[in-house]
C-alpha cells in the first residue's frame, strides 16, 4: 500500500538531488536553474501529497502558485542569462564579481 | 496492486531522470531529462487524484518552461566542456551538503511514521465538494477563497513578462526599421518636387 511516506521520500530525494545539482554545476547557470526547478517540483509533490492525504484542496491551490513563481523565475533567470552572455560571451557564473558584492 | 506498480514506476523514473539532469554532460540532454522528470511527476500527481496540477505540470513546465530552457541552451554559443572544469572539485562539498540534507529529511520521515506531531485537523473549508471533479473543486476554491492570491499570481506573471522583455530588448544600430511617426507626418507638398532638367543633365535631388 502506498502511503504519504512514499511520496515524502520521493520528494526528499528530488530535493536533495536539486541541491546537489546546484553545488556540482557551480559554473553552469543553466543547470543551476534546472536544479532549482527540481527543488520546486519536490515542493509541489509534497504539497499535492499532503493535500490528498488531508482531503484538503488548499495544498493543490498553493502548488499552482508555486508553479506560477517557478515559471516567472525561469523567464527572468533566462533573460538575465541571455544579457549576461551578450556582455561577457560566457555563462561561467562562479567568477561573477563585477558588482563587487 | 496496479497502484503500487504505477507509483514505483513513476517514482523510479522521476528520480533517475533527476539524477541525469544534474549529471548529463550536455545541457540539451539535461533539459530533455528534465522534461521526462516532469512527466513522471505529473503521473505521481494523477495517482493521488490531483489531475489539475498534473495537467498544469505538463502544459506549463513541459510546454513552456522546458521549451524556454531548450531555446536558450541552443541559442547561446556556449563552451560546455569549459563549464564542467570544476565539476570534480565541487563534489566533496556538494556531497556533504546533500548527505546532511538527506539525513535530515530521512529523520523527519522516520519521526513522522513513529507518531506524527498533532498540528490540528483540516477544518473542512478546503475540502472538495461531493461529486465535483478535481478541476471544478479547485476552480471554486480559487475564485472564492483565494481570489486575491490568484490575482496576485497574475500580476507576478505580468511583471515577469515585462521584466524579461525589458531585460533582453535592445535597439539595433545597423538596421533601418520603419519610422511610423515620420511616415504619418509626411505631407504631399514636401514629399514631391517638380523639376525641369535640361537634356543630358541629371536631376539633383
Amino acid at each position: 500500500m502506498i502511503g504519504i511516506e512514499h511520496y515524502i521520500t520521493v520528494s526528499s530525494v528530488l530535493f536533495v538531488l536539486g541541491v546537489l545539482g546546484i553545488f556540482l554545476n557551480r559554473k553552469n547557470v543553466i543547470v543551476i536553474l534546472m536544479a532549482i526547478e527540481l527543488i520546486l517540483l519536490a515542493g509541489n509533490i509534497n504539497l499535492v501529497a499532503f493535500s490528498a492525504f488531508l482531503g484538503d484542496l488548499t495544498g493543490q491551490v498553493f502548488a499552482m502558485f508555486v508553479l506560477t513563481l517557478a515559471a516567472g523565475e525561469a523567464a527572468i533567470g533566462l533573460a538575465i542569462l541571455v544579457i549576461y552572455f551578450r556582455g561577457r560571451g560566457t555563462i561561467a557564473v562562479d567568477d561573477v564579481n563585477q558588482m563587487k558584492g | 496492486m496496479i497502484h503500487v506498480f504505477a507509483f514505483y514506476l513513476f517514482a523510479a523514473i522521476t528520480i533517475a531522470s533527476a539524477l541525469l539532469v544534474i549529471f548529463a554532460r550536455n545541457p540539451v540532454h539535461s533539459v530533455l531529462w528534465l522534461i521526462l522528470a516532469f512527466f513522471n511527476a505529473a503521473g505521481l500527481m494523477v495517482l493521488v487524484g490531483a489531475e489539475f496540477i498534473a495537467m498544469l505540470l505538463v502544459i506549463v513546465y513541459v510546454g513552456a518552461v522546458a521549451v524556454l530552457f531548450l531555446f536558450v541552451v541552443m541559442m547561446l554559443d556556449i563552451d560546455f566542456a569549459e563549464l564542467r572544469a570544476g565539476f570534480v572539485r565541487n563534489v566533496p562539498l556538494g556531497l556533504l551538503v546533500a548527505v546532511i540534507l538527506a539525513i535530515e529529511l530521512f529523520v523527519g520521515v522516520v519521526a513522522h511514521s513513529a507518531g506524527k506531531a498533532a498540528l490540528g485537523t483540516p477544518d473542512g473549508s478546503g475540502a472538495a465538494s461531493l461529486g465535483a471533479s478535481n478541476i471544478k473543486a479547485i476552480g471554486v476554491l480559487l475564485y472564492s477563497r483565494y481570489l486575491f492570491l490568484f490575482e496576485a499570481a497574475g500580476i507576478i506573471l505580468l511583471v515577469a513578462m515585462i521584466g524579461a522583455i525589458v531585460l533582453t530588448h535592445r535597439t539595433r544600430k545597423n538596421t533601418r526599421p520603419q519610422n511610423v511617426s515620420d511616415q504619418i507626418a509626411r505631407r504631399p507638398d514636401e514629399a514631391t518636387v517638380n523639376t525641369q532638367p535640361e537634356v543630358g543633365q541629371g536631376v539633383q535631388l
